[in-house]
């Protein structure tokens, strides 16, 4: 995964072709996914440049997965799951939250840009959210350009 | 003071009320204090306490070698109680099978180490026994709590211990990650930083996991900064800033400010420093319905 998606990001990024950005979306798997399906049944079109990946809940998805998503490439990082509340497994996406707050933080003292990392409460019936939010991101990436920062972070030897 | 600990401690080890000591002995009187581990009486002697004694103790008490001794008492200071604290919190040490020797501490390294310009336990709070006077906190070292209605520069003047990392965040992001960049380079990945940390005790850390390798083990610049932010953020609201850290990294990193980061949102968020208040919630692992939420749309 991680070569090719790196040769293609480079392409995309420094070549002749428009840059294209490069998103990954971790979702939860009772809430964000099926409003990612939603959107799809509904033929509400939103952007292919979103890479996602299904976890169980948003408590699952560890900080270290945002920042693998930067190695291997990414442009920007969504993560979004059941709205507070809904949680499947009752409070995972509470202790999500607060890592959040942390990691946000840390990340900004190491000068990560957070802004590249996006976070959003999209449940079942929010096709229509889904679709919005991931257009969102796409554009504010594509005018942010690709991350060259972390790029050559992970190029170096 | 020295003199009281020594005849402390032969008194703890002849009356067979432990059967170890964890101290400080030094080589020669400047020389950095090494950790020192007694069981007869006769050996007091070797224990020293000065201002070279930095190191933090507690580390010692998780190991199980250390453990087959038998009962110990402990040498520690203010700051280091405080990671013994969060041990007894995560249930990693049973406190009534260890007896705490607490010393009263002007502040330890030369020069001073960072921690000690803003100490605000000089006195240990929790131990068994306290060898020592208390003297009168300085007037820039009383206590003032958290302060989560004021603003972020208000509050840094109000919380020196974050003056440094203050520092560090008035440049640009990308001033801050070249830095980064240029200090993490020179990690060649030998992990003293965490096996000097009393926090880190996995049996086997996320390093070491190589199905699936979520962080690159090669010293590269990518495997470093991907360890460094997994080890400060796994110390996330647990970490005392003992910055033995920072002392024992061999490429001079200053891993203190990372740490410092995830101490000041823990205390401005949270209201929360790990190890000072036994009767205080986490942060990790547990949550509140109230959690900020404003980054998250």
């Amino acid at each position: 995964m991680s070569e090719a998606t790196n040769h293609g990001a480079a392409a995309a990024g420094d070549g002749a072709a428009p840059f294209e950005p490069k998103i990954i979306a971790y979702v939860c798997n009772w809430c964000t996914y099926l409003g990612a399906d939603l959107a799809g049944t509904n033929r509400l079109e939103y952007p292919a440049n979103v890479r996602i990946v299904r976890l169980p809940c948003t408590g699952r998805i560890d900080f270290n997965l945002i920042v693998k998503a930067f190695e291997v490439g990414a442009d920007a990082v969504l993560v979004s799951g059941c709205h507070p509340g809904d949680c499947h497994y009752t409070a995972g996406n509470f202790h999500a939250r607060r890592r959040w707050v942390l990691f946000r933080r840390l990340l900004e003292a190491v000068g990560i840009e957070t802004q590249r990392i996006h976070f959003s409460w999209i449940s079942a019936a929010e096709g229509r959210k889904f679709q919005q939010v991931v257009t969102e991101i796409t554009e504010t990436t594509r005018q942010m350009g690709p991350y060259r920062a972390y790029r050559q972070i992970c190029e170096a030897t | 003071m020295l003199e009281a600990l020594r005849q402390r401690c032969r008194k703890l080890l002849e009356d067979k009320t432990v059967q170890l000591i964890i101290g400080y002995g030094q080589t020669a009187a400047h020389d950095p204090a090494f950790p020192l581990f007694i069981t007869q009486p006769d050996e007091v002697a070797q224990l020293v306490w000065n201002e070279q004694c930095f190191c933090n103790l507690t580390k010692y008490l998780l190991k199980p070698e250390i453990r087959a001794l038998g009962k110990p008492a402990i040498i520690l200071k203010g700051c280091d109680e405080r990671a013994l604290q969060v041990l007894q919190q995560e249930s990693q040490i049973n406190r009534a099978e260890i007896y705490v020797l607490g010393m009263v501490c002007q502040g330890v390294g030369r020069p001073r180490a960072p921690k000690c310009e803003s100490c605000d336990v000089p006195v240990p709070r929790w131990a068994d026994e306290v060898i020592g006077t208390p003297h009168a906190p300085r007037e820039d070292q009383v206590e003032r709590g958290p302060q989560s209605d004021l603003s972020r520069s208000e509050r840094s003047t109000l919380a020196p211990r974050y003056a440094a990392l203050e520092t560090f965040l008035k440049k640009s992001p990308e001033e801050r990650l070249a830095y980064w960049k240029h200090e993490l380079s020179r990690c060649i990945k030998c992990y003293a930083c965490r096996a000097v940390c009393p926090m880190c005790y996995c049996n086997r850390c996320i390093v070491d996991k190589n199905r699936p390798i979520a962080i690159d083990t090669s010293p590269t610049l990518k495997g470093n900064f991907a360890w460094h932010i997994s080890r400060a953020f796994h110390l996330a609201g647990r970490c005392v800033g003992c910055d033995e850290c920072t002392r024992a990294c061999p490429a001079g990193i200053n891993l203190r400010l990372l740490n410092l980061a995830l101490a000041q949102v823990g205390e401005e968020e949270f209201q929360f420093r790990p190890g000072m208040e036994p009767s205080a919630q986490a942060i990790i692992g547990a949550y509140s319905l109230t959690d900020k939420e404003d980054f998250i749309r």
